[in-house]
């Protein structure tokens, strides 16, 4: 078989104090103004891990507030400004720009052998809007927080006092910045692919984030005028979500969910591609079904727009629309299913390799899977009658958004971490901070399953006493959650100081980021490599080399 | 020869002197000696002039992809309106200017027709046509801006206004555009008005007149025969009376008139910020083609921004009939 | 949220003395379930059971051959650099069993759901028919014959009762667990929902769609009377609701009309000022000169509360106009006097 790259730089690996992408040029204005895909990449993470951390800080406030019925230590109107801005935050300002713009902007042109993207100043545009987004967005906490929840339901969004035009306005924004993200993975995707590799060729990661940024494209436009007609009702009044003003409330959750849904898309399928890429690596092994990984990515992004009445079957909307709804939903559930057996496949009789980035992709599986099943019980529709908006939903989709896309994002973040830092992380802290993450997710989260069947409905400051015992479990998971997420990032900076020095490829991947330094020069790669072979093919023709703690090609070794 | 624009960050990239230019497809030698590896123009990340070209292609209809669907949410509100209120659409229209709205149109139409025409000019490297052209491409978008803004002072003039601030000045039967298409419909109601009014200032309490849906009008004055089709059919359509109408006692407007004109200054004030914001692109081309930057090699940004007006130009051609020409 | 977590929390108890009285949460026979109380809960247990076993199985499958995977084929170093063995990319026989099966799963969840919804969402003829009304922050029912509303839903057991239920201000939704069934109140629309008490006894009733502040406040509860029970009820309220006058009326609207949720009795401020000693006091306004809280004035915030409001206040307050009878405006008045 031949190695992965016939004709490739194979790049000898470098320390990091000889010029790269991040030494390159200097100053506070050479980030800001960059067109460099990887310096936009890491401004992208920086930003996203510092909203991470503010939506978790207001996570754990909630949660403190739930460790008693009534008043904890804060009020009706505080507490619900909390979780309004908990959830538009992680949303719109972590989990859907996450995956794509902060790994994806980095990898995928170093997956592809190219210089940069298609367009690297909308690339820059795209950061510079998710800033401007996030400042209108905490404007509104500094005026008057928004309280509306993530969702701005009309008519409540349209009459409260609060500050929901900012809010909403940096939700628009940064529904920009999302499209010419998708916009310019398209093109590059399409365009910019080096000799030989062909469609089948590309790596999962670039077919996730493919699919996700199609949904981008052609969703995200859908909650930007619909965002803009709720500030435009909320302010003229035109009478369009209004009944007072011959409007219709429900027709909002119809444009709101349209967007919505395919949203959740955008915040799991690149989720999928990170998982794609670290399984066959620790496994040393060939992914085991390529192409219907490949593919249903694209099926699951298609069919992600014609589900989005499954969130409004008590709205009173039509049961001859429910049904349809439902009944697509299911056929969604099956093709992502077989993902997870696939991945799984891919194991048996692999080589495996229990570094961090496969212990996050492992709790992944395991998280994802009650994710994704407890979405099937959402999806029946009788059963959702009782179970919607109760704390049912709240752990399904914290189960698949912090348990499916967070950790193959930290997964993701740990593995090639030493590629665009250029040092290892501290092996035994990750382990331990995986551990933490994945026990604390399931503590906080599994008991408001219970919660939810029980009927301790969605969004209350007050509540029924019988449900304090679980409450104050979950509060305590939330806790050990907050406390490994605090330790991976304080090993995760200290590493950049006194982290191991990274070689090109500690991991023995056969993907093309791999074979450029850790970090990569500012171009990537002199010339586009020749790819003759598929993304997971050649692990045999690796092998490790102590010195360097890396691996290298099998014949260039001279040691035993 | 300038260095163009999108040449500037990437030049600093370029100090290393590194690779050799690959070979350019789509026909003609890159000048290696003008800043750019592979040419001027040419950015540093594309191999050849061919794929730059078609990134910025894919890159563009996928932009009027999400414009299309932008808009398509306001369609779509529309859709459900006219289908839930059809006699508010009837009735708000007659308010528009339809002339005005034709005028625009074709003002439109001749605008595509000169940005299209810019592309080939581009392509041919005719430097003076393509100039005339992008200049009358503006001068009509400007044109379209400014009986816009007519439009809308009369508007203001009027009364016709989003939300709470509808007040309309006239009454829709008193409109030459409905006298015009139903003049019998028009002097009926101006009957009932006159009716309705000697009526209040006989008596204390107002007395509702039976205007049921397409029944007799009886008032009780029994001053006037039976009415004919022409008469009412006009009003019961347009909300004026009938069980649609605000008022039940006297010919009026139907309830919740205001939402056309929400919709119509929305979809209208949308598609005029684009229109700005094409004119802004135009321009800012206008500038790179008078200095010749555009030639068979590199003309792709005219190409796009030409892409760009044909959609701006199509959705007015669905906004018009839809706001202007309803029956 | 300028303040700091301290001076809130103080502020805060300040705010909320005492918090309205809660229904309590039923013993349940089930462990994931609140206790079957209605005809209605039969598909949606039974299906949810299925998918308990289902999901538990499926999960310890997968946790299992990942288990079973990391320990059998772990790596024992990367130095050893072990070469893993060549197995094929595709194996239709699996393929197919595991694409088949879930299909096997997934359609009689699809029907049951469907057909449970549709049962849920049909009201059988006849039914008994009770209004609830979402306001922000109270449901009010409205029964036949008695004129004013009460705060809790009263119904008799094994009769089927339809809901009209509608919203007067924001998006409210019904939420009855014990009945598995919920529905939401739209403004401006009528939505229903049905069910049959099987059980008799007392059950929460919760809003479960956000309607801002004091949306957890609105839990009520649903009575179940036994046979003859409800019309004793019925009769009873009816009978003292007619017969009140004055400040006892003005109590029990107080409680029954949603006044308890805003309006305190002991002098702490809610959303809403306190009725304590409020009668006859000048109080500033947030617009225009104080006013003093005469007859006129509490007349008045009833029937168009955000004419005049006490400064420090939100213009939160619901009209109540069409709902009070000036019988019930007098009640009020005195029962505001009373409270010195």
């Amino acid at each position: 078989m031949a190695s992965p790259s016939a004709t490739a730089d194979v790049v000898a690996p470098r320390s990091s104090s000889s010029d790269n992408y991040l030494t390159h040029d200097k100053g506070v204005l050479s980030w800001i103004f960059t067109l460099d895909h990887k310096r936009i990449g890491v401004m992208y993470l920086c930003s996203v891990l510092f909203a991470f951390a503010l939506g978790g800080l207001f996570a754990l406030l909630v949660r403190t507030e739930l460790l008693s019925p009534g008043h904890t230590i804060m009020d009706h109107d505080t507490y619900n400004q909390m979780f309004t801005l908990h959830g538009a935050i992680m949303v719109f300002l972590v989990i859907i720009p996450g995956i794509p713009a902060a790994l994806g902007n980095i990898i995928m042109p170093l997956q592809l052998g190219a210089k940069d993207v298609a367009f690297p100043r909308m690339n820059l545009a795209s950061y510079h809007l998710w800033i401007v987004g996030a400042l209108f967005m905490l404007s509104s906490l500094a005026i008057n927080a928004v309280d509306t929840g993530w969702t701005f339901y009309t008519p409540y969004s349209t009459t409260t006092s609060t500050a929901v035009v900012p809010a909403a306005f940096g939700a628009f924004i940064l529904g920009f910045s999302s499209i010419f993200t998708g916009l310019n993975f398209i093109v590059t995707m399409h365009k910019m692919r080096p000799p030989g590799m062909t469609w089948f060729r590309l790596p999962l990661f670039c077919w996730a984030l493919y699919s996700t940024a199609l949904i981008q494209v052609l969703a995200t436009p859908v909650i930007g005028i619909t965002l803009l007609m709720m500030i435009i009702e909320r302010t003229v009044h035109i009478g369009i979500f209004d009944p007072t003003l011959g409007g219709d409330p429900v027709l909002f959750q119809h444009f709101f969910w349209f967007y919505s849904h395919p949203a959740v898309y955008i915040m799991i399928v690149p989720a999928f591609g990170v998982i794609g890429e670290i399984i066959p690596v620790f496994s040393r092994k060939r992914i085991f079904g390529y192409k219907f990984i490949a593919i249903s990515s694209l099926a699951i992004a298609f069919l992600g727009f014609l589900v989005w009445g499954h969130h409004m079957f008590v709205s009173g909307q039509s049961v001859l629309a429910g049904t349809i709804f439902s009944a697509i939903t299911f056929l969604i559930a099956i093709p992502t299913a077989i993902k997870v057996f696939n991945w799984i496949t891919t194991m048996y009789k692999g080589v495996i390799h229990l570094d961090t980035p496969m212990l996050y992709a492992l709790a992944f599986l395991w998280v994802f899977t009650i994710g994704g099943l407890t979405g099937v019980f959402l999806a029946v529709m009788s059963v959702d009658v009782h179970l919607h908006d109760t704390y049912f939903v709240v752990a399904h989709f914290h189960y698949v958004m912090m348990g499916g896309a967070i950790t193959a994002f930290m997964g993701g973040l740990h593995y090639w971490w030493p590629k665009f830092t250029g040092k290892m992380y501290p092996e035994k802290a990750g382990r331990i901070g995986a551990t933490l993450v994945f026990l604390g997710l399931n503590v906080t989260f599994f008991p408001q399953f219970i919660l939810g069947s029980r009927g301790m409905p969605r969004r209350y400051y007050n509540y029924l006493p019988e449900f304090q015992p679980l409450h104050v479990l979950s509060t305590l998971g939330a806790y050990t959650l907050g406390i490994g997420f605090l330790l991976t990032a304080f090993y995760l900076w200290k590493s950049l100081k006194n982290g191991k020095t990274a070689a090109a490829n500690p991991w023995g991947g056969a993907t093309l980021e791999w074979q450029c330094s850790s970090p990569p020069p500012y171009y990537n790669f002199h010339k586009a490599p020749v790819v003759s072979a598929g993304p997971y093919d050649g692990y045999e023709n690796l092998m490790y080399d102590e010195a360097i703690g890396g691996y290298i090609p099998r014949k260039s070794s001279s040691s035993t | 020869m300038s260095e163009s624009t999108s040449q500037s960050a990437t030049t600093a990239a370029q100090k290393g002197g590194h690779g050799a230019p690959a070979p350019a497809h789509g026909g003609h030698d890159a000048h290696g000696a003008h800043g750019g590896h592979g040419g001027p123009h040419l950015a540093h990340h594309f191999d050849t002039y061919q794929q730059q070209f078609d990134a910025g292609k894919l890159g563009i209809w996928l932009f009027l992809l999400t414009e299309v669907l932008f808009f398509s949410g306001l369609f779509c509100a529309y859709t459900v309106y006219r289908g839930m209120h059809p006699e508010v659409f009837v009735y708000a229209h007659y308010f528009l200017n339809t002339t005005m709205g034709a005028i625009n149109t074709c003002v439109l139409l001749i605008s595509s027709l000169t940005a299209a025409w810019s592309v080939r000019n581009a392509q041919l490297a005719q430097r003076k046509l393509l100039v005339l052209n992008i200049v009358i491409t503006i001068a009509c978008a400007c044109t379209f801006m400014v009986v816009k803004f007519f439009e809308y002072e009369h508007k203001f003039h009027d009364g016709l206004l989003p939300g709470p601030a509808f007040h309309p000045t006239e009454q829709v039967w008193e409109l030459e555009s409905f006298k015009h298409k139903h003049p019998e419909a028009a002097e009926y109601a101006e009957k009932l008005t006159k009716a309705a009014e000697e009526k209040d200032k006989a008596k204390a309490a107002p007395v509702a007149v039976a205007v049921a849906a397409g029944s007799a009008v009886a008032p009780e004055t029994g001053v006037f025969e039976k009415p004919t089709e022409e008469q009412i059919e006009p009003l019961i359509k347009a909300g004026v009376i009938g069980p649609m109408a605000e008022d039940p006692t006297r010919p009026s407007k139907p309830r919740n008139a205001h939402v056309f004109f929400g919709i119509y200054f929305f979809m209208t004030g949308l598609h005029g910020i684009h229109v700005l914001g094409g004119i802004g692109v135009f321009i800012w081309l206008l500038l790179r083609a008078n200095k010749g930057e555009f030639g068979p090699k590199y003309f792709g940004p005219i190409d796009y921004a030409a892409l760009y007006w044909h959609l701006v130009d199509l959705i007015w051609i669905y906004l018009f009939p839809l706001l202007y020409l309803i029956h | 949220m300028t303040a700091s977590i301290s001076t809130l929390a103080s502020a805060a108890s300040a705010l909320f003395g005492a918090e309205p009285t809660l229904p309590k949460l039923p013993d349940s026979p089930y462990f994931w379930m609140p206790p079957s109380a209605s005809v209605t809960t039969g598909n949606t247990d039974a299906l949810w059971d299925f998918m308990v076993w289902m999901s538990l199985f499926f999960t310890v499958a997968i946790a299992y051959a990942m288990f079973r995977f990391c320990t059998k084929y772990r790596a024992k170093s990367r130095a050893a650099n072990e070469i893993a063995e060549k197995t094929s990319e595709h194996n239709t026989m699996l393929e197919l069993t595991w694409s088949i099966i879930p299909l096997f799963i997934v359609v009689p969840l699809f029907v049951g759901g469907f057909k449970g919804f549709v049962d849920l969402r049909t009201p059988p003829k006849g039914a008994m028919e009770i209004r609830a009304t979402g306001q922000k922050w109270k449901w009010l029912f409205t029964y036949p014959g008695l004129g004013t509303p009460d705060d809790a839903l009263h119904v008799p057991v094994n009769t089927p009762v339809r809901m009209v239920i509608n919203s007067v201000d924001v998006l409210h939704s019904l939420y009855i667990p014990s009945f598995r069934t919920k529905m939401d109140a739209v403004p401006g629309r009528y939505t229903d929902l049905w069910f049959k008490a099987t059980q008799v006894g007392e059950f929460p009733i919760f809003c479960a769609e956000y309607c801002g502040t004091s949306h957890s406040d609105m839990i009520t509860r649903v009575v179940v009377h036994a046979p003859g029970e409800y019309e004793k009820w019925l009769a009873g309220t009816i009978a003292a609701a007619d017969s009140l006058v004055g400040v006892d009326r003005g109590k029990m609207l107080y409680e029954k009309q949603g006044c308890a949720t805003c309006h305190s009795t002991d002098g702490t401020p809610k959303v809403g000022p306190s009725w304590k000693g409020a009668f006859g006091k000048m109080e500033a306004m947030t617009a225009g000169p104080p006013i003093k809280v005469d007859e006129n004035y509490l007349r008045e915030s009833m029937m168009d509360p955000q004419a005049h409001i006490v400064a420090g206040f939100a213009p939160a307050m619901p009209t109540y106009q069409g709902k009070l009878s000036d019988k019930d405006i007098d009640g009020l008045i005195e029962f505001i006097k009373s409270l010195k």
